[in-house]
């Protein structure tokens, strides 16, 4: 098997990650694990969003609710297992059962109402029910409310592997990110992954062969849904913190830009996007430059903001358009 | 229940939602008729409340300030359209939301490079900053007031341009056929640079009408924003009517929502119940409301006639 120049910088990058720890341990900084840890979580959940955004063509703008809802579950079962001594609550397993399963119903509730919606509409639908989440989040005191909920013990995994340890966190997060990417790439080849792709190109033509778009959007819907789910288990127990921040509006924002700096048609867009995302924020809040006293650095978003402007203008499939093989033109 | 508290809540509805009819009427005329979504709508309000707290700290006077800011945010406004968004006109919503979304973000920091971190305030006139005997016995603060009345005075002009002059006309015409009114020979490129600084001076105005309540500061913008994407939404996107009711509406139920719905939960449900959850369900009744508009009547309430197929 012969591998093109876009799939050897594709797997020297997983290579580099699956390396990361032991380079982080030779510099003796694990700060950049911590970093990278973060990354891939987000990578996993803009890989869930662009199946709906960067292939489905259905601009969901709420897609961190459904992270807040898996990291949610994780917070409120340790919570009850501290405050009321529920041990079963810590078990990982069943968190993370419950954390797919809560996020699938509510992907389901919202995608049902939602999908009956077209482009702005559902664009402000999603983002209104994330809102609603959201202040629900906010408005229950008893977890905590604006001020969220801290997790003194991450998921017990019964000794399969103790997420304690970062270096063991890190590689389910990495293996995670490795499956969700093996799972898109699967969906997306798939009978399946044709009618939602053929749903976004045209509609019409795809009721006319005989297909229903809505039975499909939906399913795609419910499983970002539960992906991002997972993404939120993952990202409790790497903050050990949960709050209603983690489902705002401008998160999901976040989570957007990720996959337009990556690029949306492409399976490993997100990914970049997340780690183009990232990156920049910490390139750019780190410019040690200082004008008039003012330090440079601290303002980075008014560096970003027209940066991302740019991108949209000019460089319209962001990371994806600079490496080899990249589709010209659309 | 406390029939006098009801009516000031009924007022400070009215005054919500004539803020966020101001709001809702810039926004909707863009979307309708450039077909563009512009998240940094909010941030232009924002401008407004930061313009007026400096031009009021200036001259010394909240009127001349608030009649300074005015022409500034349309400025502002005309040149956000020409150097940011004109190109964006003829792309999806994904882009038009990413590339606004990033006018946010410029703005928020920008705002906090020249004016610091910290929230600023408004003072006003004495004559303002005084309450008035509504009825007899209830006194309500003049400038509430003062915001209700301006609201009403600036819904009523807007209805008049819009009906019944020319450049109306157009933006009617605009929002119904794009392309035929510029086979027609109209300039639409000066029509849409127009109606954006038209908008965003509306915004600006509610800005400066809601800075002396609210405090003002970073980020602003972004909460009422969504409540105004909320309001066009339900209301119909393109519909100057449907905006106004849909105002009012939302405007009423999340002011009176959030002062009696604990009154009324208590009455159906245990009372510890009731006092955990109407905070929570009381920021979610416009959304909840959105989400039954749009699950009955996808378009919203008054979809206008020629556009949204």
């Amino acid at each position: 098997m012969t591998l093109s120049s876009r799939q050897l910088i594709n797997t020297a990058l997983l290579a580099f990650l699956a390396l990361l720890p032991f380079f982080t341990d030779w510099v003796g900084d694990s700060f950049y694990t911590g970093l990278v840890a973060r990354i891939l979580i987000l990578a996993i959940a803009a890989l869930s969003l662009n199946l709906l955004i960067g292939y489905g063509g259905m601009v969901s703008f709420g897609h961190a609710a459904f992270v807040g809802v898996g990291a949610y579950v994780v917070g409120i079962g340790t919570f009850h297992a501290f405050e009321d001594g529920v041990d079963w609550m810590m078990n990982g397993y069943i968190q993370l059962a419950f954390a797919l399963l809560v996020s699938a119903v509510v992907a389901l509730t919202i995608g049902a109402i939602s999908l009956r919606t077209r482009g702005v509409y559902f664009i402000m639908i999603t983002m209104a029910f994330s809102q609603m989440l959201y202040f629900s989040a906010v408005g229950v005191e008893t977890y905590g409310a604006d001020d969220g909920l801290s997790i003194y013990s991450r998921s017990d995994m019964l000794g399969l592997i103790d997420l304690n340890d970062e270096k063991s966190l890190y590689y389910l997060i990495f293996v995670s990110l490795l499956l969700v990417l093996f799972l898109m790439h699967r969906l997306i080849g798939s009978a399946f992954g044709n009618v939602i792709r053929g749903s976004k190109s045209n509609e019409a033509r795809m009721r006319a062969i005989g297909f229903s778009p809505y039975k499909y959007r939906l399913t795609a819907f419910v499983i970002a849904g539960t992906i991002a789910g997972y993404a939120g288990f993952l990202m409790a127990n790497l903050n050990d913190f949960v709050s209603p921040d983690m489902m705002h509006w401008t998160r999901s924002g976040d989570l957007i830009i990720m996959i337009l700096l990556g690029g949306m048609a492409s399976l490993f867009g997100p990914l970049y996007g997340a780690l183009a995302f990232l990156m920049l924020e910490e390139l750019l809040s780190s410019i040690p430059l200082t004008i008039g006293g003012l330090h440079v650095g601290e303002y980075w978003q008014l560096i970003f903001g027209p940066l991302l402007i740019l991108v949209v203008l000019y460089a319209r499939n962001g990371v994806d358009s600079f490496l080899p093989g990249a589709r010209k033109g659309s | 229940m406390n029939w006098l508290l009801l009516l000031e809540q009924i007022l400070n509805g009215f005054q919500l939602g004539l803020l966020l009819f101001l709001l809702a009427a810039g926004l909707t005329l863009v979307f309708g008729i450039m077909d563009m979504v512009n998240l940094a709508h909010g941030s232009l309000y924002m401008m407004g409340a930061y313009f007026c707290a400096t031009f009021t700290g200036w001259t010394g006077s909240f009127l001349i300030g608030a009649l300074l800011t005015l022409p500034a945010v349309f400025i502002l406004g005309v040149v956000v359209e020409i150097v940011a968004l004109r190109t964006l006109y003829a792309r999806d919503h994904l882009d038009q939301v990413m590339a606004t979304f990033g006018l946010i973000l410029f703005f928020n920091e920008a705002t906090r490079l020249i004016w610091g971190p910290i929230g600023l305030a408004i003072p006003l006139p004495d004559f303002l900053n005084q309450t008035v005997e509504i009825i007899p016995g209830v006194p309500y603060p003049a400038f509430r007031l003062a915001i209700i009345i301006t609201g009403f005075l600036v819904a009523g002009l807007l209805y008049f341009i819009v009906s019944r002059t020319k450049l109306g006309m157009l933006i009617r015409a605009g929002a119904s056929n794009r392309d035929m009114i510029g086979a027609l020979g109209i300039n639409i490129r000066l029509l849409f640079t127009l109606v954006f600084g038209l908008g965003a001076a509306l915004a600006g105005l509610a800005g400066l009408m809601a800075g002396p309540i609210l405090s003002v500061e970073i980020g602003m913008g972004e909460s009422i924003l969504i409540l105004t994407l909320v309001v066009i939404v339900i209301g119909g996107i393109g519909s100057i009517k449907g905006a106004f009711i849909a105002a009012i509406l939302i405007g009423l139920i999340d002011t009176v929502g959030r002062s009696f719905l604990p009154e009324i939960l208590d009455l159906i449900l245990p009372s510890q119940t009731a006092a955990t959850a109407a905070p929570a369900i009381s920021s979610m009744m416009i959304y909840l409301l959105m989400a039954l508009v749009l699950a009955i009547k996808p378009q919203g309430l008054f979809p206008p006639k020629g556009v949204g197929q």
